[in-house]
């Protein structure tokens, strides 16, 4: 697999991801500047890492989702390639509008930065194909703006065409109440978009690749899309 | 030829900085404040002294970046 992580300023979680898709693939990821115009020739998936692209500044995501390179990001999702949003990379790619919908402000107005449990909503994803539909996955969350947020027209169509990725809940399995750590509508963690090739989440699977750090829960979203290609 | 972007949260999302100005507020005894809501302003120099173009390149610039209408209105004032 050929991946490309996109690096904007401000993003700090490129690191852990390019070790991530490493450690699946066997294959160092291209690490490509946002003023660039041209993804490397030959990609597969497009990474756009955590962190807080300018500062946050205007609004999460909005400044990095109008840089140069987003143009053939874009260009990469409507021939059908993988994009992966990750955190940040979801708020950017709401702000660019190959996501619908946005993140806001933490209903709690707390930083969430603590394991979380999700619901794993379905397998037949270029993303979630080493899961379980309904699998319980333990992995890390960290953000003041993960609240997912949506008219209600959107949220009927994200449902109805099966878009939602993934979905808080408790160990159990239990999604809702007070295992949604931010207030997002319908527990949404991530959402793919139309024909299933960009996914945005707000948690860090790339953080959970390694049991020397708690948890591995995260791997086989790597490895899945590391077989495909 | 200037002009102020006004952004604000539209009604009914929460708005926490709001939120918390308002509650800083009340406890300064300041009698009669009902609500607060924070947004944003923009303060933009043009190159153009057309009222009706400028209206209109400020419109693009609002829909393409300085406000996401799915949660936030805007508006242009020419001073």
């Amino acid at each position: 697999m050929r991946a490309a992580v996109i690096l904007f300023p401000g993003s700090n979680r490129e690191g852990d991801v390019i070790r991530a898709l490493a450690k699946a693939s066997g294959r160092k990821p291209a690490l490509v500047f946002h003023a660039e115009r041209e993804l490397p020739q030959g990609t597969d998936l497009v990474v756009l890492p955590g962190g807080f692209s300018y500062g946050d500044y205007l609004r999460c995501g909005a400044i990095a989702a109008r840089s140069p390179i987003m143009e053939a990001v874009r260009a990469h999702a409507a021939q059908g390639g993988r994009v992966l949003g990750i955190c940040n990379g979801f708020q950017i790619l709401c702000e660019s509008g190959l996501l619908p919908g946005v993140l806001m402000r933490n209903s709690n107005l707390r930083f969430a930065c603590h394991l979380q449990h999700l619901r794993v909503e379905r397998d037949d994803t270029a993303f979630t194909s080493r899961y379980r539909k309904h699998q319980v996955i333990e992995v890390a969350i960290a953000h003041g703006e993960g609240n997912y947020t949506a008219d209600a027209e959107t949220i009927a169509r994200l449902e109805g065409e099966g878009r939602v990725a993934f979905r808080y809940c408790d160990a159990k399995g239990a999604v809702g109440g007070p295992a949604n750590p931010n207030g997002s509508m319908n527990d949404i963690a991530g959402i793919y978009s139309e024909n299933c090739n960009v996914l945005g989440l707000m948690p860090h699977p790339e953080n959970l690749v390694d049991s020397l750090v708690g948890g591995t829960d995260g791997r086989a979203m790597f490895e899945g899309l590391a077989a495909l290609a | 030829m200037k002009a102020n972007i006004i952004v604000t949260l539209k009604n009914g999302l929460l708005d926490p900085q709001g939120k918390a100005i308002e509650g800083a507020l009340k406890s300064l005894d300041l009698a009669g404040i009902e609500s607060v809501r924070q947004g944003k302003i923009f303060e933009v120099e043009l190159a153009t002294e057309d009222r009706a173009k400028a209206q209109d390149l400020l419109k693009r610039a609002c829909e393409k970046l300085l406000a996401n209408t799915i949660v936030e209105n805007y508006r242009i004032e020419f001073s």
